[in-house]
């Protein structure tokens, strides 16, 4: 028979506020921001690449749609088919061009965010490793597994976010510069904004819950820690 | 030397029983340890790091646990503090059964009833000396004003009010393990858990963190038990348990103390 007696006096809660979690997460970003500028810029790598493919994707079809003769001139320079010369292949051969170059690109794409989350992976498992005392300290006084979990993941959100912000300027302005050299002002004219905000906002969800997905195993190591570990006096 | 030592046991002693007589019958026992074994199994050896104890600790007193490395000191301070579970027999913390509390029961346990205090400070380096004496309140579910005004006053107690906004790396070893002291008895707990204590610290400040310890036993009431290997906690702790092989070596009282610390100055 379990005696609860311990829990009548004061509250029964344990709670750790979101802001005080967001806090010591920020925080702790912070403190350790040398050490992670490795994972962080493999996530600005990554998402630079993505968004850089992406971006330049939206462009081109903007041109294409603009359907001007200037336009489709530079455009066939740069061994791209336009609507006026797709009138005379067969539009299934168009097809299956323009799905081979998509496949070969989500392939690269992929396999690049694959690295980075594996990255990210094992830069949190070291940096949990590296951290058993405080993670132990804090459940000495009191945090639930819940409440370590929460930490990590924030911090990895955060670092997420923030890489890849950082990679979506970066995959845009490569962009803008190359696409600038092929097409001169007509990437200003024919800047496709809607196209362009959606693919940083698709950008934003892979990069922010591939951040998320990597630390998860991390995290869950972490919250498994015992309490005793605090006490360790080696590394 | 040895006869200052004496004089201040005798007169702490006799202050104590002026203030409050304490009877055998009216001391609650608030840890109890009842044949705890713990084994590990490292491959196909068998370690027997503690062999049946039997401890009863009383609700204020400042208790030591010393003994030599290895001689199971550590895997019962870990039992009595909630840390780890006994192979074999049963710890009591306040009249529950800890191996029956579930993950929940044991946080709430360690949020409330239990501070505890580390050989190396351990406080949480992005954090102010405020904000490491406060985390305990913040999840005990304090509001933020409440736990600032608490956490000052505590600061203020170990004397470190004019260092709340320092970080870890800003203070000294003897102002870090105050601010631990502080933060241990963030939500007023019953029991104070101190691992090694002065471990990291040199002489003198050794000896201050010490008296700290047992000056908030004296005015809060609190009790302290410490796992220690430092002979300078034996004057102020009200009694010592040496541990040997895993078992109770023997329990020394206060008044026994002044013999054996000439004892022990004796031998190391």
């Amino acid at each position: 028979m379990t005696d609860h007696s311990i829990q009548v006096a004061g509250g029964r809660e344990i709670v750790l506020p979101f802001s005080k979690a967001v806090e010591i997460s920020v925080r702790s970003l912070k403190i350790r921001f040398g050490r992670s500028l490795i994972t962080t810029s493999g996530i600005v790598l990554a998402i630079a690449f993505l968004m850089s493919v992406w971006s330049n994707n939206e462009l081109i079809g903007s041109l294409r749609q603009a359907n001007k003769s200037e336009i489709n001139l530079l455009l066939q320079k740069n061994g791209i088919e336009t609507l006026a010369s797709e009138a005379g292949t067969s539009s299934e051969e168009a097809q299956t061009r323009l799905e081979e170059e998509r496949s070969k690109q989500t392939w690269l794409i992929s396999l690049s965010l694959l690295v980075c989350v594996v990255g990210i992976a094992n830069a949190k498992l070291m940096s949990v490793t590296e951290r058993f005392r405080e993670i132990g300290t804090m459940k000495c006084l009191g945090a639930l597994d819940s409440f370590i979990i929460k930490l990590f993941l924030l911090e990895s959100t955060f670092q997420g976010a923030a890489g890849t912000m950082v990679g979506i300027l970066i995959g845009l302005l490569l962009t803008m510069l190359l696409a600038m050299l092929d097409y001169g002002l007509f990437i200003f004219t024919h800047f496709p904004v809607m196209g362009m905000l959606r693919s940083a906002v698709a950008a934003i969800v892979a990069g922010t819950s591939l951040s998320l997905m990597g630390a998860m195993l991390p995290a869950y190591k972490a919250a498994k820690m015992e309490p005793v570990e605090a006490m360790r006096s080696d590394s | 030397m040895a006869s200052e030592e004496t004089k201040s046991v005798e007169t702490t002693s006799a202050e104590a029983e002026a203030e409050a007589p304490r009877s055998d019958e009216e001391r609650r026992t608030v840890v109890r340890t009842q044949q705890v074994r713990k084994i590990y199994i490292m491959g196909s050896i068998e370690v027997h790091a503690l062999r049946g104890v039997d401890l009863e600790i009383y609700s204020g007193e400042y208790m030591s646990i010393m003994g030599p490395s290895g001689s199971g000191k550590s895997t019962l301070f870990n039992m009595v503090g909630g840390l780890d579970k006994p192979s074999e027999g049963k710890v009591y913390i306040d009249e529950v059964d800890v191996a029956q509390l579930d993950a929940y029961e044991l946080a709430w346990l360690r949020c409330r009833k239990i501070g505890y205090i580390f050989q190396s400070f351990n406080l949480i380096p992005v954090m102010t000396a405020l904000e490491n004496v406060t985390l305990p309140m913040v999840f005990a579910g304090l509001t933020s004003d409440e736990s600032r005004d608490k956490g000052m006053h505590l600061l203020s107690k170990v004397g470190l009010q004019d260092r709340h906004s320092h970080k870890p790396y800003e203070l000294s070893g003897g102002q870090q393990q105050r601010v631990a002291v502080a933060r241990a008895l963030a939500n007023d707990p019953a029991v104070v858990l101190a691992d090694e204590p002065t471990g990291n610290l040199d002489l003198k400040t050794g000896t201050e963190i010490i008296d700290l310890l047992r000056e908030m036993n004296e005015s809060s009431g609190v009790t302290i038990i410490s796992a220690t290997h430092d002979h300078k906690m034996l004057s102020v702790s009200d009694r010592v348990v040496w541990i040997k092989d895993g078992a109770v070596d023997h329990i020394a009282l206060r008044e026994d103390l002044k013999i054996e610390v000439a004892e022990v100055a004796g031998e190391s």
